[in-house]
């Protein structure tokens, strides 16, 4: 649990901090609130040899609401996130996911920037920002491009982020409507068994005019569920239409067995969660 | 006011002697982050070590090419077997009469397992140099199921003693085969089976788990080579055996070692036992002349350390339709790793086991137990129990589910119709105990009462036609547990390790101004012994606990001790306090007698003084009398006032409890929701009521831990798969239920002060208690048993099989 040797970067700015990463190339690696990073290195699964820490950059911390679109700073800690009376107006499924991440100690220091860039699939913000349709904000050497949440995620600690981008943001249109973000985990502090993002609004005829349904820890990325989120805007919310919008998302699935069950108990878990998720957020909408 | 104004209570309530629920002195320090523990210690040149280790569970060492680690600038040295051999070091003896590699000697048993050890200048270049160190290993099969490892393909593991034929503990069958315990009488317990009119039978599995205290074990080493002594300061549950066997494997005198534990961040029989980090540790300062500290990762230490458990327990209950118990048969198959390091007394390779009768007045039993060799880590320690004991009183407890279940009857009526009467202690149980008090049914009755049991019943059954009724996902568990503890380990005729008798002892000194040091044979790892021998001492001596300071774990000072685990603190070390305490007062009494111009039979105690007998003014306190010692000459009468016990217990003592455990179950996730715990102990007198709440509370705690998730689990090649905290389940608050404590007072009739012990009952009694509440929830449905740990997809599983989710 002793980390290899590595240089300490703070660069207080974006621009100095795109220009480190371009100048050490490959040997870098971002820092933001180190929760994945750190463990990785301490067990020597990382050994990066320069560290550039976004720290000190203040620019990034910052949740905005201007109009009808969110927007984030990658370094606002998942605790900002909780204390935000804007956010909760604006996004409330953010802070009920939030307040599902660890425990208050890990949430002090935890990064939204950090959750969705690294790519992990236990991650709980990335499967949130594809239900939230998010964009996620990347500054390289060629400036700053946007990606949706929905096509960043290629695989396992694989994303559509160049090597020497950094996320420094995210945006997404506030929400309006029912949300739910329902979580199965052994304890506080892991990650999810099976959790389920949703969103659904609720038209004057009690129909369903729009929804989003995002998965996490169900394969090896988060998984947009369309065809599940269509189904219900197409059928109106009923017993029947959940049960078969829940089983076109388990087609989507392909958990792996690992400490938390077999592959059948985590089919089973997604299933029920994902259903209560609907239905919570239907009894909300 | 005068201290003659003060009335009799004050002058009781200023002592906070026993039965007062004083504040821990401890916890100044602690909660303001001002202890000591070990990786505190700062010396100069001191040096760091680190281990490389196993990534195989069986395997052969082909080389090993330490000279890239060499190299590194920084590095000092890398010790391997072969430069332990010298000096007879590369293997040392286990407490259980078994030898363990103290680094790899020509193969690795385990994964995890010490192999070399790196001395480099700081902690991080030892971490560098560990991979540096270039192994080269040749696999083997392995072994991890001990009912395959007499099968004749099954690879041998201890090649060293593979032709030896007698083991510590008796004949050895195979060469993976380390003992069989036999107890009682085998032929009439399967006699009383054949015949009897019912009989259920289980195999009941005690998973492997890990105590996991919150500081990991480490130590630092420092021989002075000028004087030749050697200091070692450690994470050590037992500071005075460290120094012996130490002593014994380096030929050091043992008056030129000094051993010392300083504030323990949590034992639960962790660090009992003696790890390869010491011995590596002492013979690299010894080498390099420099203080070498050794500190372990949470990771080396879940998968390296001793572990707890792992016993497959098959059982055999017989009894008359009516519920009367007749006789009990019990095999156990235990799995002790690749070493048998089980920190048990010599005499009793599988501890307590033998205390599987319970709280029951078993007329005929018989236990036998076969510890066996397995690719996996040493261990079989006592986590937070006696020897053992947590082992025993989960079987009991499942067995006696089952019995119900076949018999068709209420699980509580059931103990109740067969729990040991108040009348028949002391008790000899058919497995050879001599069960010292205990009062169960009243126990019993008042913890029903508490929750209103027949009120849960209706309301589960009620729930359960709901379920059925498709009216909720829900279902009730009732988990219900009478245990009854073995600790005080213990008499000198029958209890040793590595021939040590299981005395403990104080040290008393009163200074001359009327306050006094007490220095045990035990460490407190957080137990709060500082706190709670002075309220003994209070009690006895009339001595204001504030006025007393306790202190322990060095061995230059403290009087020999076997330490603390197994709750023999208390009933060991506090009797010798008691017993010192004694002396002390007789002593004090023939100098007050000649103070005050009396006989010494004319004078009574009473409180903190020695008052004439019929003439209440006139008194001496024990502080006056202090104060005499040291300033007057008393004729016949030494100066000073001091006293030493070494107290050898009489019997083990037996606390014990009843605990009643609600739980809510989401059929469809398995998630659990503790509805209510409710925990009556009977521990005997009651020294400091708020410790014992403590106490009970972190021991339910660890206790829901194991039940509900907490296990070591390896692959089939041997890998461990819950090697860190994410997977290795500690409760945090969130999970942490409220729990209802309650107590009964039955006192140890041969306890000095009659105390019996409690900081790992509610360990042993909490497991089963949450284990069965899982198990009843789905009795309706047709289940009898379903093994720990009752993780969600576990459960989700056992509904599964029974058909809920269709």
């Amino acid at each position: 649990m002793i980390p290899g040797r590595f240089e300490y970067h703070q660069p207080d700015s974006v621009p100095a901090a795109v220009g480190l990463l371009s100048d050490l190339g490959d040997e870098a690696r971002v820092i933001a609130g180190g929760h994945s990073l750190i463990p990785m290195m301490k067990l020597r699964l990382a050994m990066p040899e320069h560290l550039i820490d976004l720290r000190a950059i203040d620019s990034l911390k910052q949740i905005s609401v201007a109009g009808s679109t969110v927007t984030i700073g990658a370094m606002a800690t998942q605790s900002d996130l909780i204390d935000s009376t804007e956010l909760a107006t604006a996004a409330p499924i953010v802070r009920e996911t939030a307040l599902q991440i660890a425990d208050p100690q890990v949430r002090y220091v935890g990064t939204i920037g950090g959750n969705v860039a690294n790519g992990d699939p236990g991650n709980d913000m990335p499967a949130l920002m594809q239900c939230l349709n998010a964009s996620f904000h990347l500054h390289g050497p060629d400036g700053e491009r946007q990606v949706p949440a929905r096509e960043f995620y290629e695989a396992a600690y694989f994303t559509a982020r160049d090597d020497l981008e950094i996320l420094t943001g995210i945006s997404f249109p506030a929400c309006e409507g029912g949300y739910a973000y329902e979580k199965q985990k052994r304890k506080i502090g892991d990650y999810a068994t099976a959790a389920a993002a949703v969103l659904l609004s609720k038209a004057a005829d009690s129909s369903c005019s729009q929804a989003a349904i995002a998965l996490t820890n169900l394969a090896d990325t988060p998984l947009y569920c369309q065809e599940a989120s269509d189904h219900l805007v197409q059928s109106g919310v009923t017993d029947a239409s959940i049960d078969a919008a829940v089983q076109s998302a388990l087609g989507q699935i392909e958990p792996v067995d690992d400490n938390r069950g077999p592959v059948e108990f985590k089919k089973h878990a997604a299933k029920v969660i994902l259903k209560r998720a609907i239905e919570n957020a239907w009894a909300r909408a | 006011m005068s201290a003659a104004e003060e009335t009799m209570q004050e002058r009781q309530a200023a002592l906070k002697g026993l039965g007062t629920s004083r504040k821990r002195v401890e916890d100044a320090r602690f909660t303001q982050g001002k202890g000591n523990y070990v990786d505190d210690i700062k010396m100069p040149n001191m040096l760091f070590g680190d281990f490389v280790r196993s990534q195989h569970a069986h395997a052969r060492v082909v080389s090993i090419d330490k000279t890239a680690a060499l190299e590194l600038p920084g590095v000092v040295a890398v010790l391997t077997a072969e430069d332990l051999e010298p000096l007879s070091l590369h293997w040392m003896p286990t407490l259980a009469g078994d030898k363990q590699m103290v680094l790899a000697d020509g193969k690795v048993l385990f994964q995890g397992q010490e192999v070399a050890f790196v001395v480099a200048e700081d902690r991080y270049i030892a971490a560098d140099a560990v991979d540096l160190v270039k192994v080269e290993y040749e696999e083997l099969p392995v072994l991890v199921d001990p009912f395959k490892a007499e099968l004749p393909d099954a690879p041998v593991l201890r090649e060293d003693i593979a032709d030896q034929k007698e083991g510590a503990h008796g004949p050895r069958r195979h060469p993976n085969h380390i003992f069989t315990w036999e107890q009682g009488d085998k032929a009439a317990a399967e006699a009383v089976i054949e015949e009897a009119p019912v009989v259920a039978e289980e195999m009941v599995y005690y998973h492997r788990t890990h105590p996991c205290p919150m500081e990991t074990c480490g130590a630092v080493a420092s021989m002075d080579k000028v004087n030749g002594k050697l200091t070692l300061w450690g994470t050590f549950q037992a500071p005075h055996v460290v120094r012996t066997v130490a002593s014994l494997l380096s030929g050091i005198a043992e008056h030129n070692i000094r051993v010392v534990s300083p504030d323990i961040g949590g034992g639960f029989g962790n660090k009992v036992g003696v790890y390869p980090g010491y011995v590596c540790s002492i013979v690299a300062s010894i080498v390099t002349g420099q203080p070498v500290k050794w500190i372990e990762d949470r990771m080396e230490n879940l998968s390296a350390t001793a572990f707890a458990r792992d016993y497959w327990m098959q059982g055999k209950i017989a009894a008359t339709k009516e519920g009367k118990i007749l006789g009990l048969w019990c095999h156990t198959t235990a799995d002790h790793g690749a070493f048998d390091a089980c920190a048990d007394p010599t005499k009793y390779p599988a501890g307590f086991m033998n205390i599987c009768t319970g709280s029951y007045d078993i007329p005929t039993a018989y236990l036998a137990v076969d510890g066996i060799y397995t690719n996996k880590a040493p261990g079989g320690v006592a986590y937070r129990c006696s020897f053992r004991v947590t082992e025993a009183a989960y079987f009991i407890e499942r067995m006696i589910e089952v019995l119900a279940i076949k018999l068709n009857m209420d699980a509580a009526d059931l103990r109740a119709l067969n729990f040991i009467k108040k009348e028949q202690f002391p008790y000899q149980s058919a497995l050879g105990w001599e069960y010292d008090s205990g009062d169960y049914h009243t126990a019993w009755n008042k913890a029903l009462d508490a929750v209103d049991y027949r009120g849960l019943r209706q309301q589960q059954s009620q729930q359960v036609e709901d379920f059925k009724a498709g009216k909720t996902r829900k279902l009730m568990g009732i988990g219900l547990c009478h245990f009854t503890e073995i600790v005080g380990a213990g008499p000198v005729k029958n209890c040793d390790i590595l021939g040590m008798g299981m005395f403990d002892s104080c040290e008393i000194r009163i200074h001359p101004t009327g306050s006094a040091i007490a220095r045990l044979g035990t460490i407190s790892q957080g137990q709060g012994h500082a706190t709670t021998f002075a309220q003994i001492l209070a009690t006895e001596i009339g001595i204001s606990a504030d006025d007393i300071t306790i202190e322990e774990g060095d061995t230059d000072t403290a009087p020999y001790g076997l330490g603390t685990y197994g709750s023999r603190s208390t009933p060991v070390a506090g009797a010798a306090t008691a017993m010192a305490g004694r002396k002390i007062r007789a002593k004090a009494q023939m100098i007050a007698a000649y103070l005050l111009e009396v006989h010494d039979n004319d004078l009574e105690w009473e409180i903190d003084r020695f008052v004439v007998k019929g003439a209440p003014e006139r008194f001496k306190t024990m502080k006056e009398v202090a104060f005499a010692s040291y300033t007057q000459e008393i004729p016949g009468v030494e100066p000073g006032l001091e006293a030493v016990s070494y107290y050898d217990p009489p019997n083990m003592t037996y606390p014990f409890g009843a605990y009643i455990c609600v739980m809510d179950i989401d059929v469809d996730t398995g998630v659990t929701d503790i509805r209510k715990f409710y925990a009556l102990d009977d521990c005997g007198t009651r020294i400091n009521p708020m410790i014992i709440e403590g106490q009970v509370h972190g021991g339910l705690t660890e206790a829901l831990a194991i039940a509900l998730g907490q296990e070591i689990a390896y692959d089939e090649l041997g890998n461990v798969k819950t090697g860190s905290l994410m997977d290795f389940f500690i409760p945090t608050s969130w999970e942490t239920p409220n729990y209802e404590t309650d107590f009964t007072e039955t006192p140890s009739p041969h306890h000095p002060i009659g105390a019996k012990g409690v900081g790992e009952s509610p360990n042993v009694g909490g497991v089963p208690a949450f284990s069965n509440a899982i198990n009843d929830a789905f009795r309706a449905f047709g289940l009898t048993h379903t093994h720990m740990p009752h993780d969600h997809w576990r459960i989700w599983k056992t509904a599964n099989d029974l058909g809920l989710h269709s």
